[in-house]
């Protein structure tokens, strides 16, 4: 008995779950609206730190990069390093803030063992800048099928210190620190509540990663931690409030973003609908397995007891003329420093190359091909429809299959104007093109040595010579009378039958327009 | 006193000069005094060999280069709390009992820069934490004056930079540096019989000094007469790349003149004759008021409404910001650290109880409550509202209708307490009693100097403190030295 009860308990436990999951997928899954908004830290690229003279680099020797101060010596004191306020500003005026006349600096307590003076400098009260919307186009590849604009507020951009790193052996039970990154120049850039989903948010912070890179503010990589996102995430029934909220550290790639967060507003709801209730916490993500982990360390509520930060004076711009001193930064000279942005490429892109707004998303995603794209397609005889689809559908393809980052292409710029001109004149086609492409990807080949010397080594000269094409198109048509007569009978579809057989039979590339005029005209004597 | 070490800068130039005396002898001398005096505990350190490099330099300079710097074979002391490269800087605490700074204060190296030899670090409450250099892992640093020998009734220095002000008193050095955050370079000078300064924030660089509430500390002066105080500022004051509060603009050295003493206007706030203040004390500053009188002085009456709740919302910003600078000392790069390794959190906090005193656990302690935030705004924006009306009574005395140009106000409340009497009440109150005259000068960042007067009932000093609008030292300086000069106060202890 005891038994049968458990089982059908389990029965009915079954039903009821496969029922709720029938619904979620069939009516449920509009009615969860999920509400996602990202704080991000980018590392300032500067020679020195924010407050002190030590170098900031990534990946020096351990804690060989640290001054007095960065290691919190008593009587030392911060200097603000007048570099990381001019980039500061420049990625605020990039994403239309309003720069703050006067912005102040605030400590921030808690204790690490990272953090040597157990409060971090940052911007809490008066920030560098506020006020400022980013927009950005969304689109992967495989999940949507066009780009859409969105566009998300930034609520504040402020100036403050990074921390050190902590390592910690589990097995000697020890704690080492290295200082070498405490107090490198940061900003954060607090992003409103305004995306829907990972994909948004992984948009936003590729858009980013591009604007930064443009202004030269933060060199944008997420593997070494130079641009860190934090993402909070709820969802909600329409119309009904927000629920609880939680927060996603430290995520640490584009894709991880999307990632992270997809599974994270999964885990909220699949919660939600099985009654349980959110709780406010911070998750980290686990990029291997593919979960967001709770972070037991961060539940006790921290105060982090804010206090002005009583030596340094308040920072001062110049807002409105280009009166610049050492103390007093003018913005209109940094405005005029700014380069062309992500978005006027793309719309360039669009309107004098012609490309398709896919193509221009992903043409400017990847900063090296679209850079060869420009130069390319400087020489004016060159189709710029054709050299965007050899860059992304074909280039980047075999890039993607092989896992090399796009930015660390292989393929000189010299071979890519040698090969897309051979391909331009059609002395080969887009396979033969494609096979280049892997092979200048895939193995050591001399830079130095000419794409014509590659085709002809493998044989894959595209054949244009008439007479050969003419005695091949011959022997296909006699050794095929049938289909010759149908075709003569007025069923002219059997031609791409022909020209599928003469494709099939030969061992060489010929260039098949070329073929195709000749099969006609002789199918039409 | 020694005549030798009673001297003035500009004296000693003079015996440099007609060789009387030579920077290394006179160094020995002021070294031997301060190992005669050594039972008033005015050092912490006595740096022996640098005191005879230093000597042997400035000998070199003047007597071979015939280069004389300002501050030539001039003795020293420096409090405790100003890092010294390769020379421990202990705060009088355990915390940094073995720390050894890697570089120098810019005061110190601005002093070194002139010429002058350094003898000794001075004692100080820990980490500047009080008004009678009595709570120092060293010991209590004792009053020069009515000071005998195993006589256990003797009289507290003042505080926090009582040894800097011994060592002045004392003739161990001709002048020494002091860290004035609510009175505690004016208080000892006062208690000891010498001038003390408290220079306009931001006129000195405090890069260096291990800082007790960053936006009201300032490196203070302490000599025997005001000429000596100003020759100092002199050589420490103006603009400093190491330290962002510094004000920017250059400064001019301070020139000793003759003033018509009739084209002052000297403001007398009723608000400091307060409850508690001895007899003597009044005596005095009706005793210099009527000698300014004589001299022609405008002295009137002013109002500086604010002033009794002063003390209170010092003492409130006081906590905060220690909370908040003590925060670093958690034992993992320098300072004392505690055997105990359980868990992070269990080492900084048995390094931290280890390490700091009574009185710094408490600030610490206050402090962090004060900034919870849910009584940021109840606390420490009430008390920054109130600094600002605090500041405002003085910009208003200084600048409105029926403006005057200085202050005079008592420096203490009393002469040099007992040791006994002192430690008998609580440090906090102490504090809020001791600094009750001279922390408001902080509040504002204005300048003032108290300079010794006469002596009380008990042959003990009794000062008067002059205070300045911001960046007046010029004149606060000059009017001291006329004080000075009418009231020929002598140093009669048995130093």
């Amino acid at each position: 008995m005891k038994y049968m009860k458990s089982d059908l308990f389990k029965l009915s436990h079954f039903f009821r779950r496969r029922a709720l999951c029938s619904r979620y997928v069939s009516t449920n899954i509009e009615k969860w609206q999920s509400v996602v908004g990202l704080e991000v830290h980018a590392q300032l690229n500067t020679e020195s730190k924010l407050f002190s003279g030590a170098q900031n680099t990534f990946g020096g020797l351990v804690n060989n990069c640290v001054s007095l101060f960065d290691a919190a010596i008593p009587g030392t004191l911060p200097v603000l390093n007048r570099k990381c306020v001019e980039l500061g500003i420049m990625t605020a005026l990039a994403l239309s803030c309003k720069i703050n006349e006067v912005s102040t600096f605030d400590r921030k307590h808690y204790f690490y063992a990272d953090l040597p003076s157990g409060y971090q400098i940052t911007q809490q009260r008066a920030p560098l800048a506020s006020d400022g919307v980013i927009d950005f186009q969304v689109y992967t590849p495989g999940i949507h099928k066009k780009p859409y604009k969105k566009s998300s507020k930034i609520k504040q951009i402020q100036l403050e210190q990074d921390s050190g790193k902590s390592l910690h052996d589990a097995e000697l039970k020890r704690s080492l620190v290295d200082l070498n990154r405490a107090g490198a120049p940061l900003i954060e850039l607090v992003f409103e509540p305004d995306l829907e989903d990972g994909e948004e948010a992984a948009a936003l912070v590729k858009e980013l990663v591009l604007v930064v890179q443009r202004i030269g503010a933060c060199s944008g990589r997420m593997e070494e931690g130079a641009l860190r996102v934090d993402a909070n995430v709820s969802i909600r029934r329409p119309g009904a409030p927000l629920s609880t909220r939680t927060e996603i550290k430290n995520i640490g790639s584009v894709r991880g973003v999307a990632g992270a967060i997809r599974h994270e507003i999964e885990r909220q709801r699949n919660i939600l609908e099985n009654g349980g209730r959110i709780t406010n916490e911070t998750r980290s993500w686990d990029a291997v397995n593919k979960v967001t982990i709770a972070m037991r360390d961060k539940e006790v509520v921290q105060d982090y007891r804010f206090m002005p930060e009583p030596n340094l004076p308040p920072l001062r711009v110049n807002l409105k003329t280009k009166e610049d001193s050492r103390d007093v930064i003018s913005v209109p000279l940094i405005q005029e420093r700014i380069p062309e942005l992500p978005a006027e490429t793309r719309r360039n892109l669009i309107e004098k190359s012609q490309l398709r707004p896919e193509t221009a998303v992903q043409l400017v995603n990847e900063p090296l091909l679209l850079k060869h794209f420009q130069d390319l397609t400087l020489d004016k005889e060159r189709d710029p429809i054709k050299v965007a689809n050899l860059l992304i559908n074909d280039l980047l393809t075999v890039l993607n299959k092989c896992k090399i980052d796009p930015e660390k292409c292989p393929v000189t710029k010299k071979q890519l104007v040698e090969l897309v001109d051979l391909f331009l004149s059609k002395e080969i086609n887009l396979e033969v093109c494609r096979n280049i492409l892997n092979e200048l990807v895939t193995s050591e080949i001399d830079k130095d040595k000419p794409i014509v010397d590659l085709v002809h080594q493998k044989g894959w000269a595209l054949v244009t010579d008439t007479e050969i094409i003419t005695q091949l198109c011959k022997e296909v048509l006699d050794n095929n009378p049938k289909l010759v007569k149908q075709y003569k009978d007025g069923k002219t579809k059997v031609f791409k039958a022909l020209m599928g057989i003469l494709a099939k039979n030969s061992r060489s590339k010929y260039d098949m327009s070329l073929v195709s005029k000749i099969m006609e005209d002789l199918l039409k004597k | 006193m020694n005549k030798l070490t009673s001297y003035t800068i500009k004296k000693i130039h003079k015996s440099y000069i007609e060789k009387i005396l030579t920077p290394t002898s006179f160094i020995d001398l002021c070294l031997q005094k301060a190992k005669q005096a050594s039972e008033l505990n005015a050092f912490v350190t006595l740096t022996v060999e640098e005191a005879e490099n230093h000597g042997i330099e400035s000998e070199k300079r003047l007597y071979i280069d015939k280069n004389v710097k300002p501050l030539e074979g001039i003795s020293i002391g420096i409090k405790d709390n100003f890092c010294t490269k390769n020379i421990s800087t202990t705060c009088a605490s355990n915390m940094l009992r073995n720390f050894v700074p890697t570089y120098d204060a810019t005061v110190y190296s601005r002093l070194r820069q002139a010429g002058a030899c350094l003898i000794g670090k001075c004692n100080l409450d820990e980490f500047a934490m009080g008004s009678g250099t009595i709570d120092s892992i060293f010991g209590p640093t004792r009053n020069p004056w009515g000071y005998r020998k195993n006589d256990d009734k003797w009289r507290i220095a003042g505080g926090s930079s009582g040894g800097s002000a011994v060592a002045v008193s004392s003739g161990a050095c001709v002048a020494a540096l002091g860290s004035d955050t609510g009175g505690s370079t004016r208080n000892p000078a006062a208690l000891c019989g010498v001038v003390g300064l408290k220079p306009t924030y931001g006129l000195v660089s405090r890069y260096g000094l291990i800082p007790l509430v960053n936006s009201m500390d300032v490196p203070g002066i302490i000599a025997r007469t005001v000429e000596d105080v100003t020759a100092v500022l002199n050589c420490i004051a103006g603009p400093d790349e190491l330290d962002s509060t510094t004000l920017k603009r250059d400064f001019n050295p301070i020139v000793m003149k003759e003033l018509d003493m009739s084209k002052i206007k000297i403001g007398i706030p009723k608000e400091y004759n307060c409850v508690g203040m001895s007899k003597d004390v009044l005596e005095t500053w009706q005793y210099v008021t009527k000698l300014l009188k004589n001299e022609k002085t405008m002295i009137r009456s002013v109002s500086l409404p604010n002033t009794s709740v002063s003390i209170a919302v010092y003492s409130i910003l006081n906590q905060c910001e220690v909370a908040s600078n003590m925060a670093r000392y958690d034992g993992l790069e320098y300072g004392l650290r505690a055997n105990e390794d359980y868990s992070t959190e269990e080492l900084y906090a048995s390094s931290r109880s280890q390490g700091f005193n009574n009185v710094v656990r408490w600030r610490i302690f206050a402090g962090n409550y004060f900034l919870l935030a849910r009584n940021y705004d109840k606390y420490f924006i009430k008390a920054l509202k109130l600094r600002r009306l605090i500041s405002n009574d003085f910009k208003n005395v200084f600048n409105g209708e029926d403006s005057v140009d200085l202050l005079l106000t008592p420096t203490t409340l009393t002469d040099a307490p007992r040791y006994e009497d002192f430690v008998s009440k609580h440090n906090r109150d102490q504090c809020a009693f001791q600094d009750y005259c001279t922390q408001p000068a902080n509040m504002a960042g204005i300048p003032a100097v108290s300079i010794p007067v006469r002596l009380s009932n008990d042959n003990l000093p009794v000062s008067l403190q002059l205070m300045g609008p911001c960046l007046s030292e010029d004149l606060l300086l000059n009017v001291a030295r006329k004080i000075e000069q009418l009231v020929n106060f002598q140093h009669t202890h048995n130093f």
